[in-house]
């Protein structure tokens, strides 16, 4: 199978869906001869034309609003926010209106829309240029909230969420363009809502998300030193999520950790952890523990920034600290 | 543009319509058979109606949170709209939206809305679509004095002049965003001036006035189907009741009310129309007649109907 990076199968996702159905545009800042931020939609413009790839001006709530306008009369507009930080600017669009037409209208408008936005930090970009959202989203009724963590789930998953008739933020973490993977050549779709082991493990669960799957990958190579095998689990959507996967890991683990680099503080993981202890605490024979950035904003300084991100000891201690 | 006599007629209707169907709500309203809050637009109906009649069926609006008007001038159905207000399960919304967001995509109508501002980003959107889907249809953004400070308005004139989209944005000004009087909240005293900024037509109307509202959208809506772009238009005008029902209305005095309602939208262009020979007095009586006969089988209708059951709450959070 051909090796991609993250951000070639995202792009590859966008052109094969392009090329299949009319409907699907893509809109947002620096998208068209630019390419897009971090690259994601170069050649795009060129294949299919500034129809059909638009530069908008830097105003967030029409581009948030226009996709669900253009979605509510039959489009399926991809639209990208170059930084996920910027949802602030544009919230009303997304969630007072995107995600909740269809249940204020009782169902009489289908809002196709796919938002796409990078976030994370890893890159000196600071404060307001590197923050981990998903537990703003899981919270609002009627947005699906997708965060792939490889190359082949970010193509199937996109391909997925441009399919879907319910407005879908589609979280891409920027450390992870550059990571590579084996992805088909031909589209796929990955169904939304459902979780994958990446690594199978008999001894902790360790759920984590994005760029932290790689993490606890790393911290469970690390694990294996010490005798214990860590299961590792990406949800790959935080909603819908596929509670089944996570319970019947931690049946067969008894323990259950989980990461993100969001801010642990009223992170997906308290949602994550919450659901644990309600549906499957018989199961657990120690306390759930979490890993995540600590509660400040994203700090500038590379030294002040590696210590805000989790890391793989990070993981590692939570898990000795259960197991 | 001078519209023929059948549109004439269904202008008259239409006002009358949106006049009686108010009023009915006032009334329910004030007996407590309405849950929730409503914000009412008599006073204003030559806006919604002069708007809509220069549209056609396939054409499509956003509105606000007093849209009661839009929706009926865009031809909402009379029992629909009020089972949906007084929250039961036959209402356009299963009783999900009530007031604020009773929309028909199958007339157009693409939602009243709770959040001042909002309607103009999906105003882009619904111009967007018909313009890439090469539809030849136009969409109208109806928004308030209030709405037009802002920033999500603004970014919609901004996008809909850079991308030509076919779209017409009617201000309704009715001199107040809730309390605050429009000479506190903005420095201009024409909203059309801000068109300029975005290098479009930008008109003032008598917002009382059926047939200007209806000759300035025309216009508009003309422009737009050629494919140059979108408009602005104000109409000035005022709404009667407060911003909301039950509000005391301390913010304005009685001289300001009188004056606006001595210049009520109907009679204006009842007196017209009868002048004309358009309609007789006979004839207009007639059609009040039978809107006030169809509101009350509305009312009917609505009162009759019964309230959702709690099993569809999750019904259609998910397409």
């Amino acid at each position: 199978m051909p090796e991609k990076t993250y951000l070639q199968a995202l792009n590859e996702a966008l052109r094969q869906e392009m090329e299949r159905d009319e409907k699907v545009f893509i809109m947002g800042e620096d998208v068209g001869q630019f390419g897009g931020c971090f690259g994601v939609t170069q050649g795009l413009f060129e294949k299919f034309g500034e129809e059909r790839v638009r530069d908008t001006p830097i105003t967030e709530s029409v581009i948030v609003g226009c996709a669900a306008g253009a979605a509510a009369s039959g489009l399926r507009p991809v639209a990208e926010l170059m930084f996920v930080d910027f949802i602030g600017v544009a919230m009303d669009q997304l969630f007072n209106q995107a995600a909740k037409m269809r249940f204020m209208f009782g169902g009489k408008a289908t809002v196709p829309m796919t938002l796409r936005m990078p976030q994370g930090a890893g890159i000196g970009a600071a404060a307001q240029h590197s923050q981990s959202l998903e537990a703003w989203f899981m919270h609002i009724p009627g947005l699906k909230v997708v965060i792939p963590s490889t190359p082949y789930d970010a193509k199937g998953l996109l391909i997925s969420a441009i399919r879907d008739d319910s407005p879908t933020v589609f979280l891409e973490h920027k450390m992870l363009y550059g990571v590579s993977g084996e992805v088909p050549d031909e589209a796929y779709a990955i169904e939304l809502g459902k979780a994958d082991v990446k690594r199978e493990g008999s001894d902790v669960t360790i759920v984590a998300t994005s760029l932290m799957v790689h993490t606890a990958l790393a911290a469970a190579e690390k694990l294996k030193a010490d005798g214990i095998e860590a299961e590792v689990v990406d949800p790959r959507c935080l909603n819908p999520l596929d509670k089944y996967t996570i319970i019947e890991s931690i049946k067969k683990t008894n323990a259950l950790v989980i990461a993100h680099e969001a801010v642990q503080y009223a992170g997906p993981g308290a949602e994550i952890a919450a659901m644990a202890a309600e549906e499957a605490l018989d199961y657990l024979d120690a306390p759930i523990k979490r890993v995540g950035a600590p509660f400040c904003p994203v700090p500038f300084s590379p030294p002040l920034e590696k210590a805000y991100i989790p890391d793989a000891d990070d993981i590692v201690a939570a898990v000795k600290s259960i197991r | 543009m001078t519209p023929d006599k059948k549109t004439l007629v269904h202008m008259y209707e239409t006002m009358n319509k949106i006049r009686m169907f108010e009023k009915k709500l006032q009334d329910f309203f004030a007996a407590g058979e309405i849950p929730g809050f409503v914000h009412l637009y008599l006073g204003e109906e030559a806006v919604a109606t002069g708007a809509c009649s220069a549209l056609t069926d396939k054409d499509k609006i956003t509105s606000t949170h007093r849209g009661h008007g839009h929706l009926l001038a865009k031809g909402g159905d009379l029992k629909l709209m009020m089972a949906e207000i007084f929250g039961r399960k036959t209402g356009y919304c299963l009783g999900k939206g009530g007031s604020m967001h009773i929309a028909d995509l199958d007339l157009g109508i693409l939602g009243a809305n709770g959040i001042v501002g909002g309607g103009g980003p999906l105003a882009t959107g619904a111009a967007f679509a018909s313009k890439y889907s090469k539809a030849d249809t136009v969409t109208v953004c109806f928004f308030g004095d209030g709405a037009s400070n802002q920033g999500t308005t603004q970014e919609s004139l901004n996008l809909a002049s850079a991308w030509k989209l076919p779209l017409v944005f009617v201000n309704e000004n009715n001199g107040y965003g809730i309390s605050c009087p429009q000479c506190k909240s903005m420095a201009v005293t024409d909203i059309a001036d801000r068109a300029a900024a975005y290098d479009m037509p930008g008109v003032v109307v008598d917002g009382n006035d059926v047939l200007a509202v209806f000759e300035a959208v025309s216009e508009a809506v003309k422009r737009a189907r050629n494919g140059e772009g979108p408009s602005l238009i104000e109409c000035k005008t005022y709404r009667w009741r407060g911003h909301f029902e039950g509000d005391a209305c301390t913010y304005r005095c009685q001289e300001e009310l009188d004056e606006w309602m001595g210049k009520d939208p109907i009679p204006r262009f009842e007196a017209k129309l009868v002048e004309s020979g358009a309609v007789s007095k006979k004839e207009a009586a007639a059609i009040q007649d039978r809107i006030a006969k169809e509101i009350e089988e509305a009312v009917t209708f609505a009162k009759q109907s019964p309230f959702p059951d709690p099993s569809e709450l999750l019904d259609n959070v998910y397409a």
